[in-house]
Formats: structure tokens, sequence, C-alpha cells
């Protein structure tokens, strides 16, 4: 979905302009070019709510086989920097102007998972402009912030359609936004949501309190497995540079020339899997606090078992595991950007440390493996 | 619950306890638990599962929480020394995903 910024010449405000003339006699008729999308309207719009002389689109609450799809494909790092919704203003439901606001981000990932816990509430939906960045890495930057939530309100003149004037927030949304600031500059007062968009229901029914699990981050398996196929997708260097080495490594051409290259891209193309599947599944049983160091160990033992299962001699398999353990600790320490309690000063401190010792033992563990081409041991 | 332990984590987290006013506000929004209520002020009760994500600084009323943030993320970090500028993750890494 392209996303572009207002135009009025839309075939959406067209209709709704013509619409309007159509009305204007009777009564206030409704404005489209409410929420900054271009025609078509997404699927997820199932129609439009007539309020303070506009339309607001009404979302569905169910998701569709195609946002399930796509939701999947986008974990997969498939098409996931252009998956956004346009920023403005929802509906779900058919709220009033005592109806909760809900502010999210604008993208689609986290749009979904808060729509689809909505049903049976009627509430409104303002969507940010996060540049289709998740919450919580939209506020670390700053793109969910309080100056984007104060644009917002200014632009759907959110206060001609709600006396409420509540907004609940995602709770991750904190490190971007001032909440005393937003009460200051626009009137409108901030709850902080849960962390969850599950634990909504709960949450608005119970009085908009939350109890202490609504407030925590977990990273439990399943959290940490959810993205890990985006880490798997990025990490295709490793097996493109394992086929490069195995290649000649193989040679000479001829009898057994496709096992020798096996034997060898598998493992190698395998520290990728180590490093991005395997080691996030492992992260709280590998040691010490250093993700660079629980990779390094993965990967010895990547390495080691590797070697064995290949039955390769001690030079070959010394090479691979000096080659497996500087690329799993790399991959592991990319993934302090996944989990959800790395410090920045922490990753600072691994990154000066551990870059050099990856690079000498990737060099040594090339090295001997040429060298074992040479050499019997 | 357990916490996750990482390098240096909350040691750039201070609070003047001379600004506290106990509001909680800080309890509100942080994500790991790391702040305790006592005595009418907010405490630090667990330092190391503080990853200086600076919720709690942003939104102190009282401005009395200190926090250095930022992304702890690898890849922003090196991205930033490769170009010579603060860690920027560049909306490519698997973070912004999640």
């Amino acid at each position: 979905m392209d996303l572009k910024p207002v135009n009025p010449k839309s075939a959406e405000s067209m209709a709704g302009v013509a619409m309007s003339r159509l009305k204007a006699a009777k009564k206030p008729a409704p404005v489209a070019g409410f929420v900054e999308f271009e025609a078509p309207r997404p699927s997820f719009v199932t129609g439009y709510l007539p309020v303070a002389e506009r339309s607001v689109p009404v979302v569905s609450t169910r998701l569709s086989g195609r946002d399930r799809v796509d939701g999947w494909l986008v974990r997969w790092d498939i098409g996931r920097m252009s998956y956004a919704v346009g920023p403005g203003l929802y509906a779900v439901g058919s709220p009033g102007p005592e109806s909760v606001v809900l502010v999210s981000a604008n993208y689609k990932l986290s749009f979904d998972s808060l729509r689809k816990e909505l049903s049976g509430i009627d509430a409104w939906i303002l969507v940010l402009d996060t540049k289709g960045i998740n919450v919580w890495c939209a506020a670390g930057k700053g793109t969910f912030g309080t100056d984007e939530i104060l644009d917002k309100i200014g632009r759907t003149r959110l206060g001609e359609i709600v006396s409420a004037r509540t907004l609940v927030l995602p709770q991750l949304g904190a490190p971007g936004v001032n909440a005393s600031e937003v009460v200051k500059r626009s009137g409108f007062r901030v709850v902080w949501g849960p962390v969850r968009a599950r634990d909504i229901p709960s949450f608005l029914s119970n009085g908009m309190k939350k109890d202490e699990a609504m407030r925590r981050v977990s990273f439990g398996l399943a959290d940490r497995m959810a993205i890990a196929p985006v880490e798997l997708a990025h990490s295709w260097p490793v097996p493109l540079a394992a086929v490069a080495l195995a290649l000649p490594f193989a040679l000479p051409a001829g009898g057994g020339y496709w096992g020798r290259f096996l034997s060898l891209a598998v493992p190698l193309a395998g520290t990728a899997v180590a490093g991005t599947l395997i080691f996030p599944a492992l992260l709280p049983l590998l040691p010490t606090r250093a993700f660079s160091v629980k990779g390094a160990v993965l990967g010895v033992a990547w390495g080691l078992a590797a070697a064995l299962a290949t039955g390769t001699g001690w030079l070959l398999a010394a090479s691979l595991v000096l080659v497996s353990a500087p690329v799993v600790s790399f991959l592991g320490l990319n993934f302090t950007g996944s989990s959800t309690f790395t410090s920045q000063a922490g990753a600072k401190l691994e990154v000066d440390r551990s870059l050099v010792p990856m690079a000498v033992s990737l060099a040594l563990g090339l090295a001997l493996g040429v060298a074992s081409k040479f050499l019997t041991i | 619950m357990k916490s996750w332990m990482y390098l240096k984590n909350g040691e750039s987290l201070s609070i003047d306890a001379g600004r506290c006013t106990g509001c909680g506000t800080c309890l509100e929004v942080c994500p790991h638990g790391v702040f305790v209520l006592a005595g009418g002020k907010a405490v630090v009760a667990d330092r190391g599962a503080c990853m200086e994500c600076g919720a709690c600084g942003k939104n102190c009323p009282l401005g009395a929480i200190a926090v250095s943030s930022g992304v702890g993320c690898a890849a922003a970090i090196i991205n930033g020394r490769i170009r010579g500028t603060a860690p920027d993750c560049g909306c490519g890494g698997g973070c912004c995903g999640g």
C-alpha cells in the first residue's frame, strides 16, 4: 500500500465532495479524505461514520485472510517497510462523544493487533504517522511523540468529535510522549494503556486500571520466535558466502564433488539458522549476559557438532569452529535490536569489545580452512 | 516475574529524591518494573532490569528522573559508527518490525 499525504484530488475526496454537495441542503454532510489514504479504500474499512460534519472510516475488528497472510509475510521481512495504514481517525463499532480514543502507530501489524481485540467495543482509533514503524521503536525515535499526537489531534479536529477528552496511549509509547505536555497543550488527558493490545478489553472493562502483568514487557519463547524470521531473512549473506566458499573448496571436480560441497556448505550456511533461530530460542540458557558471548558459545557448539557430523579432520574442524563462532556471535549481537531489555550503553560496550575478536577468529578460521586443503592432519 | 539482565543496564538511571513527590508515574510507564514506591518516594528496586528506554525520564512531572536513553541495538550502533553519526537503525533492523 502506497501512502501519500492528503491528496484533495483523490477519488476518495472527490466522492466525499460530491456527496457533500448532494446533501448540503438537508444536513451537514460527511467530508471524506479525513484519513490520509488514497482510493481505493483499504479492505479493513467497512464503511463511514458521519460525525461532526465529516465521515470517519469504520474499521473491521476481524482480520481477513489477506491481513493474516500479509502479516505473516511481513514477519519474513517481505513488504515490511511499506506495511502501513493511513494516519488519522478511525472508528470501531459505533463510537460517540463519550467513547474512548485509542492511540496507535501506523505500522499495519500494530494497527491490526489493536483492531482485532476490539470486537464489541465502541472506540475511536487515532493513528499517528510513525512512518510504518511499531509503537515502541517509533517512541524511541520520537515519531510516536508528543508533537505528532498534538498534530493529529489538531488535524482530525478531535475536540469536535469527543467530549471525554481522554486518550489511551499504549504504554510502550511513553519513551516518546510526555503526557503532561499533551494535557497542557491540547486539553486531552493521557491514560497509559496496557503494553499488549490483547489486554485492552479487560483494561477498559476494569475502568482503565492495569494490573502489574499488563505493564510488563514479556520476552518469552513465543515473543522471541515471532521476530526471529526477520533476522533469518536478514542473514542471507551468510548462506551466500557459504556457497561461495564451498564451491572452490570442494574442488577438484568429479568424484564426490557435490558431497564435499554439501558437507562444507551446509554447516557454514547453517550458522545463519544457529544465529537467528536457535540463538533466540536458547537465549535465556546461553551463558553470560553479553549477546556476543552467548552467540560465540553457540557458534563453537555448532562448529563442533558440524565437524563431528561430517567427520572432518582436525584442521577443518578447527576451521569450522573458528568460523562459526564469530558468525553466530555477530548474528546474536544483532539480536539486541530485537530484544526488549538491552540498554544502549551495554550494546555499545559489546560492539566495542567484540568486533575485533570476531574478525580475528574469522580470518584464522578461513586460513585454517585453506590450510586443511593442502595439509592432512 | 523473572527479569532479563544485560550489561550496564540502568547505570545511567538516577532519581532526585528531593524532587520526587511519589506520584507513581514512573511505575506506570516502566515496562520492566524497575521502580517501587517506598516511604512516599519512588526508588529503583531492580536496576539491572532497566533498559534505559527513557519512558520514566520523559514523563516524570517533576523532572526528578535522569536517564540517558537510546536504542539498545548493536546494528544501530555499528551503523552510527560507520556513518559517523548517532546510533541509527535506519528502520532496517529487525527491531522495528517486532
